[in-house]
């Protein structure tokens, strides 16, 4: 048993797979797309692997400390807004090979024309507690 | 006031209550689920109105809920005429074993059993499961009542393999601490059960292990969280209570000269338990019980555990050289060779791969203790 982060970005690597922003696919489009991931935490939900599921705002600040008494930097040349996260889902599965194939899943929900997006997903293990036992 | 339900006495019952039900004719998942209405009304009832015998009184009220439950009426009187035919809870080793086995069942995920165990056997809620495991509650119920579908259709008297139901227990007791229960005092309470009611010398082999391991938990994390690694332990805080009972468990288990990886594993814990000082180890007898666990699995894990033994018996270059046989991609084989490229004095080398180490942690902990033994390397 071990959980998962799969972490949503806002844009695919490859150029070739990139789509369109959402807000000019067909409402119906989105709508299923939307759909696709209620369905699959309620999928996860009965099989008991799923743990959170939370999407993000694409607005943020960016802060920083920066001495007592200064007010935090919020602004400046970062990341652009599609490089961030979109949001994310945890799951708790038996093997790594069960979370790739469910990132594999998420990463297939359907976009414009109700082709799979396949997007990127980064998966990655969440920290667990140390065993009582290694021998 | 009223006293508290001793709930630790409580759920020792359960799987005596559930094979009842189960032998007079309930399937599993409705005798589950009336076992645990059974408990929750025992919670409520009982401070008031203490039952003489929790079992029967258990017995009593789940088979009520589970005759509430079941529609049919002719389905009832059928029942209740069965009911009649055997008056009274006969507490039964063969039911609550059967139920083990049904827990642990080979159709099942590893984690279903394990949650199925804790819930059927253990007796515990499936809120307490899903707080001890993280996750969502629905995920738990979901993940409990799949898990009881599975096996609804196995026979409660078909024999179940010992080994199978210990690997689940071992799966709950290597769970860290979180929630309200803590999983590895569960295990052993649960192993100790199972120990009461099978007779093989693998049980007696996980039981010594598991009470070992937990007679130094005390010593395993300092106050602020850390770990402490086993050669900085303060002893006089190891439980030497449990310490005794563990080796004289496990001296029971070998005289019967059927070795086990379980009991391999608790004499190697022994061994350490045994050091009153970590100089005072004695690793040349801790190779030769590797060197046996070994021939029982050959594990790159064991392979691994060896490798540093091997370094403490016989010097670090020695250590290397075990270690040269396991394979990369073996988790904690990049801190084994920090470590022995630090005693052997080659500090550099030993700075980067604690570095490396920590980066493929698998636990916070383990992340934090890795990082600071690179950074002491690399500001000495």
């Amino acid at each position: 048993m071990a959980k998962y982060l799969m972490l949503k970005h806002y844009r695919s690597t490859s150029k070739s797979l990139d789509c369109a922003p959402m807000d000019q696919w067909t409402p119906e489009e989105v709508s299923a797309h939307i759909q696709y991931m209620r369905d699959f935490g309620a999928k996860l939900t009965e099989t008991g692997e799923f743990v959170d599921a939370q999407g993000v705002a694409q607005e943020g600040t960016w802060v920083r400390y920066d001495g007592e008494g200064r007010p935090p930097v919020t602004d400046g040349p970062f990341a652009e807004t599609k490089d961030l996260i979109a949001g994310w889902m945890v799951i708790d599965v038996d093997s790594y090979e069960r979370a790739v194939e469910l990132a594999g899943e998420l990463s297939a929900a359907p976009g414009p024309g109700g082709e799979p997006i396949r997007e990127w997903l980064e998966l990655r293990p969440v920290m667990s507690e140390p065993p009582t036992v290694r021998e | 006031m009223s006293p508290p339900v001793d709930e630790v006495l409580l759920r020792s019952v359960v799987p005596g209550v559930l094979g009842v039900l189960v032998r007079r004719g309930a399937d599993f998942a409705a005798a589950e689920d009336a076992v645990q209405d059974a408990l929750v009304e025992a919670v409520r009832a009982w401070p008031a109105d203490p039952p003489r015998d929790p079992q029967a009184w258990l017995v009593t009220v789940a088979w009520r809920r589970f005759l509430d439950a079941t529609r049919s009426e002719a389905a009832r009187r059928r029942r209740e005429e069965v009911v009649h035919e055997e008056p009274g809870p006969v507490s039964s080793a063969d039911d609550t074993l059967q139920l083990y086995f049904l827990c642990a069942h080979p159709s099942l995920t590893p984690s279903s059993a394990v949650a199925l165990t804790l819930r059927a056997v253990g007796g515990l809620t499936t809120r307490q499961i899903a707080a001890a495991y993280l996750v969502p509650e629905a995920t738990m119920a979901q993940r409990i009542s799949r898990a009881k579908r599975t096996v609804s259709g196995v026979r409660f008297d078909s024999a179940g393999d010992v080994a199978t139901v210990l690997r689940v227990l071992y799966l709950v007791f290597n769970e860290g601490y979180s929630g309200d229960v803590d999983l590895a005092a569960e295990a052993i309470r649960l192993t100790r059960q199972l120990a009461a009611v099978v007779d093989h010398p693998e049980v007696a082999g996980l039981l010594a292990l598991m009470l070992l391991h937990h007679a130094r938990r005390a010593a395993r994390v300092a106050d602020d969280g850390s770990l402490v690694p086993l050669a900085q332990q303060d002893r006089g805080r190891w439980d030497t209570a449990l310490i005794a009972e563990g080796v004289e468990v496990l001296q029971a288990a070998l005289a019967r000269d059927r070795l086990g990886e379980f009991q391999a594993q608790a004499a190697i814990a022994a061994l350490h338990a045994d050091a009153r000082t970590a100089e005072e180890t004695d690793w040349v007898q801790i190779v030769e019980w590797y060197d046996e666990l070994l021939r029982l699995t050959d594990s790159p894990v064991v392979r691994l555990n060896r490798a540093v033994a091997v370094g403490e018996a016989d010097g670090a270059r020695a250590g290397l050289a075990a270690l040269a046989s396991v394979d990369a991609s073996v988790p904690r084989r990049t801190a084994v060779q920090a470590y022995l490229h630090e005693k052997d004095g080659d500090l550099p080398t030993a700075a980067r791969l604690y570095a490396e180490a920590a980066a493929k942690a698998p636990n916070a902990a383990e992340r934090d203790h890795l990082t600071r033994q690179a950074a002491r390397l690399n500001s000495g």
